[in-house]
């Protein structure tokens, strides 16, 4: 049975949506500058759910006024790793917030393996599970390759 | 694409009322003095715009139009003020989406290292992005006599993204006449990309005493009737001094003529002031000024002189 149809990557906002065309990028990038969120594009291409800290790409941006700026460091970041997950993500700094606000994907590779699950049988039959992805096995940079 | 049927008309007057750009219009006549080829300049730019809109509503395709801009005059002439109204106008015409003006120099686009200068600018450029980028002093950019000048670097950057992000912002550089010249000459792409070349002519000593009273006026003093035209005298003779910025001399000068009132309101303390005495300057507060000196001198002998 395949629980994940596609098997398509869910994290973040809208992964459940086909992917997001560029109007749409800008529209939910210009929601998140009028909020005055700083706006970051991170890449990586080790999806594991409890991987958070992606690679940010190029400098942080901050005090942008308009989407179009974020857009062409998406494009650039795309160009560079066609073939890695790239998101954005918006920073809350105000107090009591302090942390993203929206994350969604923007760039998937062309084929995403998914992940497998392995049970680990521990004493007193208790089992512990281990998510792994299967991209993983190949080194950094040769995952997603084809 | 589905074309309106061909009695529908277009109204510019109706545009021009939606736009709201009639009442900036306005405002640059009334708080900027003078100016004249810099103003029809605007008005052309912003007829341009408009009628560009109501020919998008025709389904009258046309590209974008290039706005880009370098404006050149001697100091003082107002180069900054027409910008930061330039950044307003194009927003309410749509041309720029959020109408903000962002102003730097060379320190804030050339690095200090080898691969420091590329993601400098281009931080500039995404911040001025959806606005105006205001280039001051742009000719400090290009530097012939060091070939290992990051400037360049500078100018590749900016001249690539005026080419392709025409949409997203509009570049405005501004600069001495001379000094601008030179670097429009070693830079061919640039002089090619900017559409409008407008040039700041120096002010005529009426307009620059009817800048004078609208700064009293903003800060809520007077000339009196001697004063005035003790001031008059004043810009006829720093005119023809070195070192001559226009309405900043005349800024310049207002501000030492208070410094001299308030000076001369504190000799006779101990006398009731009234509100028309500490707002009205004085002719004694002007004829005290150097420059009267240092004219009567330079007539005899050309020399330096300062503010």
């Amino acid at each position: 049975m395949m629980t994940n149809h596609g098997n398509r990557l869910t994290q973040g906002q809208f992964s459940f949506l086909p992917d997001l065309s560029d109007a749409q990028i800008t529209t939910q990038i210009r929601y998140a500058l009028r909020h005055g969120w700083a706006v970051n594009v991170e890449y990586t291409d080790d999806p594991h759910p409890r991987n958070t800290y992606w690679e940010m790409f190029g400098m942080p941006m901050f005090d942008l006024k308009d989407p179009a700026g974020i857009l062409l460091e998406i494009n650039n970041c795309r160009k560079t790793f066609p073939n890695h997950y790239i998101r954005v993500t918006a920073f809350d700094s105000t107090r009591g917030w302090e942390s993203p606000r929206m994350s969604f994907l923007v760039n998937r590779p062309a084929r995403e393996p998914g992940f497998g699950v392995t049970r680990h049988e521990g004493p007193g039959r208790t089992i512990q599970y281990t998510v792994h992805s299967y991209a993983t096995d190949r080194g950094e940079g040769e995952r997603y390759t084809g | 694409m589905s074309t309106p049927p061909p009695e529908e008309t277009g109204d510019l007057q109706v545009a021009l009322d939606d736009s709201s750009v009639q009442e900036v219009l306005d405002k640059l006549d009334e708080e900027l003095v003078g100016l004249r080829p810099v103003k029809t300049r605007i008005r052309e730019v912003a007829a341009l715009l408009l009628v560009d809109r109501l020919r998008r509503r025709f389904a009258l395709a046309s590209g974008t139009p290039t706005l880009h801009m370098s404006f050149t005059g001697n100091p003082g002439t107002g180069k900054t003020t027409v910008a930061l109204r330039m950044a307003e106008i194009l927003h309410r015409l749509g041309y720029v989406r959020e109408g903000h003006l962002v102003s730097v120099t060379r320190d804030d686009l050339v690095g200090q290292y080898i691969g420091h200068t590329a993601p400098k600018t281009r931080e500039v450029i995404k911040k001025a992005m959806g606005g105006v980028l205001f280039i001051d002093e742009a000719y400090y950019l290009y530097k012939p006599e060091n070939e290992r000048d990051y400037g360049q670097e500078s100018i590749e950057i900016l001249l690539q993204v005026m080419e392709n992000n025409r949409d997203d912002l509009v570049v405005i550089l501004a600069g001495y006449q001379g000094h601008m010249n030179l670097f429009f000459g070693s830079n061919p792409g640039m002089r090619s990309r900017i559409a409008h070349h407008i040039d700041f002519p120096d002010y005529e000593p009426a307009e620059l005493l009817q800048i004078a009273r609208l700064m009293l006026a903003s800060q809520n003093y007077r000339f009196s009737a001697e004063a005035e035209r003790a001031f008059e005298e004043y810009v006829a003779a720093r005119r023809k001094l070195a070192h001559f910025a226009n309405a900043r001399s005349v800024r310049n000068a207002l501000d030492r003529a208070r410094l001299r009132q308030a000076n001369r309101l504190f000799a006779r303390r101990g006398s009731p002031l009234t509100r028309a005495d500490l707002m009205t300057i004085e002719a004694e507060d002007i004829l005290a000024s150097r420059v009267f000196d240092e004219a009567r001198q330079a007539g005899a002998a050309p020399g330096s002189a300062r503010d």
